[in-house]
């Protein structure tokens, strides 16, 4: 059982975690007049990168949803930090 | 000089000390251009090469795979063959590809060992034996030979099954698809493989792809670790790395890689003489000829390209196992292993030119893509020789996803990748 770092909650077992895709990827503005290619980019296209990622992710137990940095490859955990104000990108 | 595998070789290199069998393929140095690239030797990119050459005449041709022949998500599968989908598109397509298989030993003249044992799928409620009938109209709708059974009928093809008052799992009745089975893996990706090399094909094992060859915005080969191979087309089919070579050629995927676990048992005499899926745990198994139990369940649900579980999802797995067959508690486990798997948003593959004119996709098969090769190979093949969508591969386009035309089978057959 590997532990990922909730900054809520501290170290907790990876099956409370719930993982949210890629960490930037922004919903385009502009409603309607948003084309269908940049609006299926968003929803469905992914950086899935091999090696360093940076991830959103969601604690389930405390349901803090916060960013995760780790390996894809070694699965280490390089970072973790909540959206506090002004902190989300 | 014996390349012919039939009972009249056998007796003569019996009777002449086994010294005239050829190797099953070359293994040339890659030539500067080909018509056609094919990245993967995987059993989807070496059934491409090998209908490349068979259905379209293209002998000019080489399969690039960065290790060796079969040793991914091929040679890592569970064996299971099967085509018991919803959605018609989806019945065309895995259809067309037991169908292929089920004339494939002769056609390749290697025996892949495949097994229509059948494939039971159960259902552990009333609610789920409305769907199980559900699933059976669908499947019968689309020409598909399916089963909806009872009880009695499941209790006796899995007689080792907990049907006890006090079962973890009752059984309500379930689905059977007859033609269902197992197939041998590593004998479909070297039966392939055997296939292309005799009609021309190079298949070149220990080169990475890393780069392709952009000209005029078309792609026009591959950057290899033995040297820039130059081609007309390029055909990727790299299951769970097939984002890492789009990143290469400037265009993402609907695709994020998860770890798929397996497991094997020791061997042990006959117990269970079909395939059986619980699909409310994921767990699903199988005995092999040699008498193992293999077995597996749902996806690791943590991106991943580590070719190794984790253990939460091996307890789930195990813990489903025994608690649907008690009697494997006694079992050792042998061996455990994983692959990565290209799982898209609405689980159905993508087949199609990318958005790189001139390199043509072969990817999204989840969870889901040892069963089938056949049909992945004939339309990368139809693909890469005429430019052009087979029927079955139109609705497989990576377009559905700006059109909103999504073939769900995760909602459709319940099929979690």
């Amino acid at each position: 059982m590997q532990l990922f770092p909730c900054p809520f909650c501290g170290p907790r077992a990876e099956n409370e975690f719930h993982f949210g895709g890629d960490l930037g990827n922004v919903r385009p503005e502009g409603g309607a007049s948003v084309s269908d290619a940049t609006w299926s980019a968003y929803l469905h296209m992914r950086r899935n990168p091999k090696g360093p990622a940076r991830e959103v992710w969601m604690h389930l137990t405390c349901g803090e949803i916060f960013a995760l940095e780790r390996d894809t490859v070694t699965h280490a955990v390089l970072g973790s930090h909540g959206f506090g104000e002004g902190s989300a990108s | 000089m014996t390349r012919h595998y039939s009972a009249l070789s056998l007796l003569k290199e019996g009777l002449t000390g086994q010294r005239g069998w050829q190797p099953a393929w070359r293994s040339p140095e890659p030539k500067p251009r080909y018509d056609v690239v094919v990245v993967g030797g995987g059993g989807h990119g070496l059934a491409t090469a090998y209908y490349l050459a068979k259905t379209h005449g293209i002998r000019d041709v080489a399969v690039i795979e960065k290790g060796w022949l079969g040793g991914g998500n091929t040679g890592r599968n569970t064996t299971v063959v099967r085509s018991n989908y919803f959605f018609p598109e989806s019945a065309a397509l895995y259809e067309m590809a037991l169908k292929l298989y089920e004339g494939l030993s002769r056609e390749l003249d290697f025996n892949i060992m495949l097994s229509q044992r059948g494939m039971l799928s159960l259902a552990h409620s009333p609610a789920e034996m409305e769907l199980a009938a559900r699933t059976v109209n669908a499947m019968q709708i689309n020409g598909i030979d399916a089963e909806l059974l009872s009880l009695d009928r499941v209790k006796s093809m899995i007689p080792a099954y907990d049907f006890g008052p006090t079962a973890r799992y009752p059984v309500y009745g379930g689905v059977l698809q007859g033609r269902g089975g197992t197939a041998r893996h590593d004998a479909v990706a070297w039966g392939y493989a055997r296939g292309a090399d005799r009609l021309g094909v190079d298949l070149i094992q220990n080169c990475e792809v890393e780069d392709f060859l952009v000209e005029g915005g078309r792609c026009r080969g591959v950057k290899t670790t033995r040297g820039v191979i130059r081609a007309d087309r390029v055909g990727i089919a790299v299951a769970g790395h097939s984002s890492v070579l789009a990143e290469k050629a400037g265009f993402r995927l609907p695709v994020t890689s998860y770890t798929l676990q397996a497991c094997i048992t020791e061997p042990v005499k006959p117990i269970l003489d079909c395939v059986v899926l619980a699909p409310a745990l994921g767990t699903y198994v199988s005995q092999s000829d040699k008498g193992d139990l293999v077995f597996g369940g749902g996806l690791d649900r943590i991106p991943s390209y580590a070719q190794r579980g984790n253990l939460p999802v091996l307890e789930t797995v195990i813990a489903g196992l025994v608690g649907m067959f008690p009697s494997f508690r006694q079992l050792k486990l042998m061996r455990q292993w994983a692959g990565i798997v290209d799982v898209v948003p609405d689980s159905s593959p993508i087949l199609g030119e990318s958005p790189l004119p001139g390199l043509f996709l072969n990817c999204g098969w989840g969870t889901g893509g040892f069963k089938a090769i056949p049909a992945g190979g004939v339309l990368l093949a139809h693909l890469l020789a005429t430019g052009r969508h087979h029927e079955v591969s139109r609705p497989f386009d990576l377009d559905r996803f700006a059109r909103g035309r999504l073939i769900d089978e995760a909602a459709g057959s319940g099929i979690a990748h």
